[in-house]
């Protein structure tokens, strides 16, 4: 049992994170919570739907379906997430400023709604299919003690949706002034790190070359299966051994993302003068 | 088509692109064989067929891989070039039972 609790709550921490640190940044659009539930509910469907088509999902493309699959969800993720933190970088003077023109300026931005939908969904069809896969394994394989297995992945689950609420009410707590910045740079952070993963993905199929495989090696150090390497990898895409390609997109998303940001920035300053 | 010549000339690694394939299979929740040899800094096609009705996922911190084999089903996995070592993978969904490794040498 503690061994598919442990199995679920990994799965379900990447999520959690996620969807932890976008509900934080986007605390003041209004519905918000409507939105994280739809997008939980769409994502859970999802994944049902993902882990019941697998089979066809995995002979797409030769053989390589999954991987692209994953890369592309991946891909809108990344691009949702660009699209918050810019947007939010071109109202953050006056989101700073005026506590008050925080809900005016974020209902303006409607779409800001879609990109929780999308991202909230997302995070957890990528993990929630593979949930599903896994507990239906143990399920119809009628091995003795199935029920405590199953019992082990809801423990598990309520351990990862703990991590993810804990994470939430932490970023709350941060002071107003510094709270976008705070959000922004998690978000940024969170969008490279999907970058990365969406480029092993892109390896693992042969379909971008790996560069230098790995191009360090800290699983010493720090291990992706220990506690603090699971969280580092939700958080900033930490990998134990990446592929040189992961560092080219990872680093690629931070700037494009970063400059988008200054460049808004910039305009709103203008505008302002 | 020159030009795709060309690009193979400057990126001879492409041009070798038959890499060699090694199968792997799950049977009864256990990798068949559960140690396979590989060549040392090639790419490698790794065949991974699955001949339990469950699903399994086949994962690897040392590779850098997971990818998940449908109940019946096969896939490919591309790994490497590798370093000459031990690479250890395991089945995500039985950990128990399913455990193998990689040596590149």
């Amino acid at each position: 049992m503690f061994g598919t609790a442990v199995i679920v709550f990994r799965e379900i921490l990447e999520a959690a994170i996620i969807i932890g640190i976008v509900a934080a940044a986007t605390r003041d659009v209004p519905g918000r919570s409507r939105w994280i539930g739809a997008g939980l509910l769409l994502g859970l469907l999802g994944s049902a739907l993902v882990a019941s088509s697998i089979s066809e999902i995995s002979e797409l493309a030769n053989g390589v379906g999954q991987e692209l699959f994953n890369a592309l969800i991946l891909g809108v993720a990344v691009l949702m997430l660009a699209w918050h933190n810019i947007w939010m970088a071109s109202h953050g003077k006056e989101l700073a400023s005026n506590a008050r023109a925080v809900g005016n300026a974020i209902r303006d931005g409607a779409s800001e709604s879609s990109v929780l939908l999308a991202v909230v969904g997302i995070a957890v069809l990528r993990e929630g299919s593979e949930t599903v896969l896994f507990l239906y394994g143990i399920a119809t394989s009628n091995q003795v003690g199935a029920p405590t297995l199953l019992l082990g992945g809801i423990i598990g689950t309520i351990a990862g949706v703990t991590v993810g609420y804990a994470l939430y009410k932490g970023l709350l707590r941060i002071p107003m002034r510094w709270f976008f910045s705070a959000t922004s740079i998690l978000v940024l952070l969170l969008a490279a790190g999907m970058a990365s993963q969406a480029a092993r993905y892109l390896i693992q199929a042969d379909l971008i070359p790996a560069l230098i495989t790995p191009l360090w090696n800290t699983s010493a150090a720090l291990p992706e299966k220990s506690i603090a390497g699971m969280l580092l990898h939700s958080l900033v895409g930490y990998d134990a051994r990446p592929a040189g390609m992961q560092l080219v997109f990872y680093v690629a998303t931070l700037a494009a993302i970063g400059m988008g940001m200054k460049w808004v920035g910039k305009l709103e300053q203008q505008k302002i003068n | 088509m020159n030009k795709i010549l060309i690009l193979f000339l400057l990126f001879p690694s492409w041009a070798i692109a038959a890499d060699e394939e090694y199968t792997i299979q799950i049977q009864n929740h256990r990798f068949v064989p559960e140690q396979l040899i590989v060549p040392a800094n090639k790419k490698i096609k790794l065949l991974v067929e699955n001949k339990d009705a469950t699903p399994e996922e086949f994962e690897s911190y040392e590779l850098n891989r997971e990818k998940v084999i449908t109940g019946n089903g096969k896939t490919t996995i591309y790994i490497g070039p590798l370093s000459p070592g031990k690479y250890p993978y395991f089945g995500d969904f039985n950990q128990a039972t399913a455990n193998g490794f990689i040596i590149a040498k």
